[in-house]
């Protein structure tokens, strides 16, 4: 298990550095004017304008010389100045980054839990008919586009059936909570706002089942086929053999060696949940990192593009890192490898 | 007549009557297990000798009422008298593991990967004893692992299975399925994914389980060495019926049915002095394609016009009983060494 | 317990499966062979012009607009109709391209090995290391706003699965006896390649291209959506979408557009069950 965890952790700065060379690159081949959006199309046409801006922007070096610049600033955690919000990245990047995590945990839950249960169906069911639909209630997550769908039980549960809140994280109307740690569920708490708290939770519902629909089929796909490999093995007639109940076998036998290699996919499913969270962040008017991201993509903001990206292959690298480790220590066998 | 008359002790332990088991095929049910009877008396070691595919195995987890889904059972099983094929699954769940345990064939596959072998015995225990204190279960579960000769048992109680060769993972299986004393055993091929040096002590094992608790066990196999030196009694099935059944020293000198004749000779001997091994001819019957009549048929080389047309009686001779047309005339035990 | 493991334990209503999957796979077929078929002809029998004004605007639907009409007062049915015209093409333009340069570069990098292999593969690491979504933001943001730039991302996105994929088939193959066989019979290095590797390798690349036509055009129109891919007035359907959102209160402009990115997509998954079943390679995980 150490040694698995330990080569992972070996070649996360040459996968940092490789991204970070990769959004350097593509930095450098942005077609659009960046200037524009640093001082507008109207002092374009003053030279001096235009040569203090890209003096201050760094942008008067030569590209060799840009690159070192630009790893040494993020060695020290500088991912440069949004030529939008004229902020460092990193302090918009940390501001933003709580409604997104706690967007994409709660998702994550409900990725996971529908995944999980569905597969289930699918397995105890196998080629049957409960089987066949659960399958298509996942696939369905899956194939409907996320941010069509966000629209639409946006408008069918806001307005048409008024049953929860708009978009937002609170209710712009209420008082609003000064953050603590960003996340909004621990922050009314904190601040013993129990009408918050419940105004919060109501906001993560739409697009945190959403999006965690999105994820429901890559798990459940990957249970099912887990499962029924397992249910094939003969340690779970030998539980049945024991005296044990079907629940019982399932429960304490079946799943916990299905839940083994489920496990492998969390990384992945982390890659489709940040894809989401970057279009259902935008119908959603949730402001993480994913509506940062369009927000400066539109406007060709690139210090502020490659931050996020950045950030995101960061994060990913430690998903997966995060679900190496779960893997190991939830399979006995990993653990004797390393004894 | 039906085979289960045949057994002469009042009330045996497990007397199986008419078995029939079949699979949902492509083109509607094949019998897998065609009509299938035998006894197993208290304290008794059965030996079921057949090929695979030949419905031994299908016919112990017919027992356990453990089929696989979609296959269906019928006939009678009973067990200490009482009817337990169609037995509600509450019911079911108290005899297995419980009176009637299963020592299984593969040690390496039997045992689940992620939980430690100790919690593994432990189960076992606490699914029949609920009232019984983690503390008591853990001593009881040491103790079956000495009773299994496990070295430092109270070291291994918490160690995965992984950990463990293939013998001591056997004897982890066999301390699972002899943890609440039950009154029958069956045992499925339990040497066969072993080493041979091993093998005899797990036959050491079996025997002075039987010997000290007096447990009956069915040892499905297809070894007759196996068989040889552990059965009081045999039954040999070929397709999915009764061959022949008896006692084993009877069968074993006086084979009467040509297919148990077949499988003796083509025991491998150090007396006999043969330049090549002698094997039976042809191959099984697959179940979707059974011939007509007698199933051994195609195969035998005795087989006469009536042998194609209807299935033979079972017919006794003292305490063994023969499914074979000519069983009255043959004497197998030369005239197979002549076909040689 | 060999029978039990050889016996699949089939449903009690094995009538079901088979119509369960001949009916995805003919929902399938019918979706792609119209959506094709739509897409060659919509100029001929076009019911309005996709750009142009066709009536009032933000009508809702109505015997004259069955999808109703968008804030410009074009006919949301014909535009979407014509949206075959930007997803169709995107998805055969970028799989087209990444399939190929994938399979190459994967077949180079596993009958090879050595330089090629890691050289190949740490770009495929560094690739995947990013969230698909955002790498083809920076991309699609830096080669600027557009349909054929959104593609180039796409296929910058895309390739290192399909090289992931072919080369661990390559290798899988390569450790097969007829391989050795082969060898030992003294057959050139090519040949063993194109004779006795790569035909054993097409099928889990054929199944996955199926099914990724559905995630190239979930992808791309979620691009557009954002504003990174197709701009306007361009009938494309996240596009469209987008069009929707700003006019939220008027549902009907996003639900045709999104309807058919929905159905193309469920049908690329579909057919791609039918092909696994059919040519039944060894299921893969996620890498």
């Amino acid at each position: 298990m150490l040694e698995v965890v330990l080569r992972r952790l070996f070649v996360m700065p040459f996968l940092l550095l490789g991204i970070v060379t990769a959004t350097f690159i593509l930095a450098q081949f942005t077609k659009g004017n960046p200037l524009v959006s640093i001082i507008g199309a109207k002092a374009l046409t003053n030279p001096e304008v235009v040569a203090a801006a890209k003096k201050r922007w760094g942008l008067d070096r030569s590209i060799p010389e840009r690159y070192v610049i630009y790893v040494k600033n993020l060695a020290r955690g500088d991912l440069g100045v949004s030529f939008r919000t004229k902020q460092p990245v990193l302090a918009d990047l940390a501001q933003r980054l709580p409604a997104t995590l706690e967007l994409v945990i709660c998702a994550m839950i409900v990725g996971a839990a529908s995944g999980l249960l569905l597969g289930v169906i699918s397995a105890q069911f196998h080629d049957r008919a409960a089987d066949h639909a659960a399958r298509f209630i996942a696939l369905l997550g899956s194939c409907l586009p996320i941010y069509w769908l966000g629209l639409l039980v946006l408008f069918l549960f806001t307005v048409q059936l008024p049953w929860l809140p708009g978009p937002g994280r609170l209710d712009l109307r209420a008082e609003q909570i000064e953050p603590v740690t960003g996340f909004m569920l621990v922050d009314t708490l904190l601040v013993d706002s129990w009408n918050a708290f419940v105004d919060a939770a109501l906001h993560l519902v739409l697009p945190a089942l959403v999006l965690g629909w999105s994820v429901t089929g890559i798990v459940s796909r990957m249970v099912r086929a887990s499962l029924l490999d397992v249910m094939k093995q003969d340690f779970i007639t030998m539980a049945r053999a024991k005296g044990a109940s079907a629940t019982r076998v399932l429960v304490h036998h079946a799943l916990r060696n299905a839940l083994i290699p489920a496990l492998t996919i969390l990384g992945f499913t982390f890659a489709y949940l940040i894809t989401g969270s970057v279009l259902v962040e935008a119908i959603f008017s949730w402001p993480g990192i994913g509506s940062y991201a369009v927000e400066a993509a539109r406007a060709l903001d690139y210090p502020a593009i490659t931050g996020v990206t950045i950030i995101g292959g960061l994060g990913f690298l430690i998903a997966n890192l995060l679900t190496d480790i779960a893997y190991a220590a939830a399979d006995p066998r990993m653990r004797g490898a390393a004894a | 007549m039906k085979i289960g008359d045949m057994t002469a002790i009042p009330e045996p332990l497990l007397e199986v009557r008419d078995l029939r088991i079949a699979i949902p095929g492509r083109q509607g049910e094949h019998l897998a297990v065609a009509n299938i009877g035998f006894t197993v008396a208290s304290g008794e070691i059965l030996g079921l000798v057949g090929e695979s595919g030949s419905g031994k195995s299908l016919s112990m987890l017919a027992v356990m009422g453990l089929l696989p889904a979609g296959m269906r059972a019928s006939g009678s099983i009973r067990f200490k008298g009482q009817e337990i094929l169609g037995l509600p699954e509450r019911q079911m769940r108290r005899l297995r593991g419980g009176r009637i345990a299963m020592i299984f064939q593969d040690p390496m596959t039997a045992l689940n990967p992620v939980l430690t072998l100790g919690a593994q015995i432990v189960e076992t225990i606490e699914l029949h004893n609920p009232s019984l204190s983690s503390r008591e279960l853990r001593n009881r579960a040491i103790e079956l692992m000495e009773l299994v000769a496990i070295p430092a048992p109270d070291k291994r109680f918490d160690q995965y299975p992984h950990e463990f060769s293939g013998g001591m993972r056997q004897r982890i299986v066999i301390a699972i399925a002899v943890a609440n004393d039950p009154d029958l055993l069956i045992a499925d091929e339990p040497t066969t994914a072993l080493d041979v040096t091993i093998q005899a002590q797990i036959v050491d094992i079996l025997n002075r389980l039987r010997r000290e608790k007096g447990v009956a066990i069915a040892l499905i196999t297809h070894d007759l060495g196996l068989v040889a030196g552990l059965a009081d009694r045999i039954a040999i099935l070929y397709a999915g019926r009764i061959a022949e059944c008896g006692e084993i020293g009877a069968v074993f000198q006086r084979p009467r049915h040509p297919y148990t004749a077949g499988l003796l000779a083509a025991v491998p001997s150090i007396d006999a002095d043969v330049a090549r091994l002698y094997a039976i001819r042809g191959t099984p019957p697959s179940l979707a394609d059974r011939p007509p009549g007698c199933q051994f048929n195609p195969r035998c080389p005795f087989a006469l016009p009536r042998c194609a047309e209807y299935n033979p009686e079972f017919r006794r001779f003292g305490e063994t009983v023969v499914a074979c047309h000519r069983a009255e005339e043959l004497n197998l035990a030369s005239d197979t060494a002549d076909a040689r | 317990m060999t029978v039990a493991a050889s016996l699949k334990s089939k449903s009690i209503w094995p009538g079901i499966t088979l119509r369960w999957s001949s009916a995805t796979l003919i929902f399938a077929l019918f979706v792609i062979i119209s959506f094709i078929v739509i897409a060659v002809t919509i100029p001929l029998w076009s019911p309005y012009d996709p750009v142009g004004m066709a009536g009032r605007r933000l009508q809702p639907p109505s015997a004259l607009h069955w999808c109703g009409t968008d804030a410009l007062g074009r006919d949301v049915l014909t535009r979407a109709l014509w949206g075959t015209r930007y997803s169709l093409p995107i998805a055969v333009f970028v799989l087209g391209v990444a399939v190929p340069v994938g399979v190459l570069l994967g077949t180079a990098a596993g009958f090879f090995g050595g330089i090629i292999d890691n050289a190949v593969m740490r770009l495929a690491d560094v690739t995947l290391a990013f969230p698909p979504v955002l790498l083809a933001m920076a991309i699609a943001a830096s080669l600027g706003p557009g349909l054929v730039n959104t593609a180039v991302a796409l296929i910058i996105v895309w390739w290192p699965i399909y090289a992931r994929l072919m080369r661990a088939q390559v290798l899988n193959v390569k450790k097969l006896d007829h391989v050795d066989a082969a060898v030992i019979a003294g057959a050139g290095r090519f040949r063993i390649l194109f004779k006795h590797i790569m035909p054993l390798c097409w099928s889990p690349i054929l199944v996955n291209t199926t099914m990724d036509v559905g995630l190239v055009i979930l992808l791309a129109s979620g691009l557009s959506f954002i504003g990174l891919g197709a701009q306007p007035p361009a009938p494309e359907w996240g596009q469209m979408v987008a069009e929707g959102a700003s006019n939220f209160y008027s549902w009907w402009i996003a639900l045709a557009p999104g309807m058919a990115i929905f159905l193309i997509s469920i049908s690329s998954n579909f057919l791609g069950d039918a092909l696994r079943d059919v040519l039944d390679p060894q299921v893969k995980l996620p890498a």
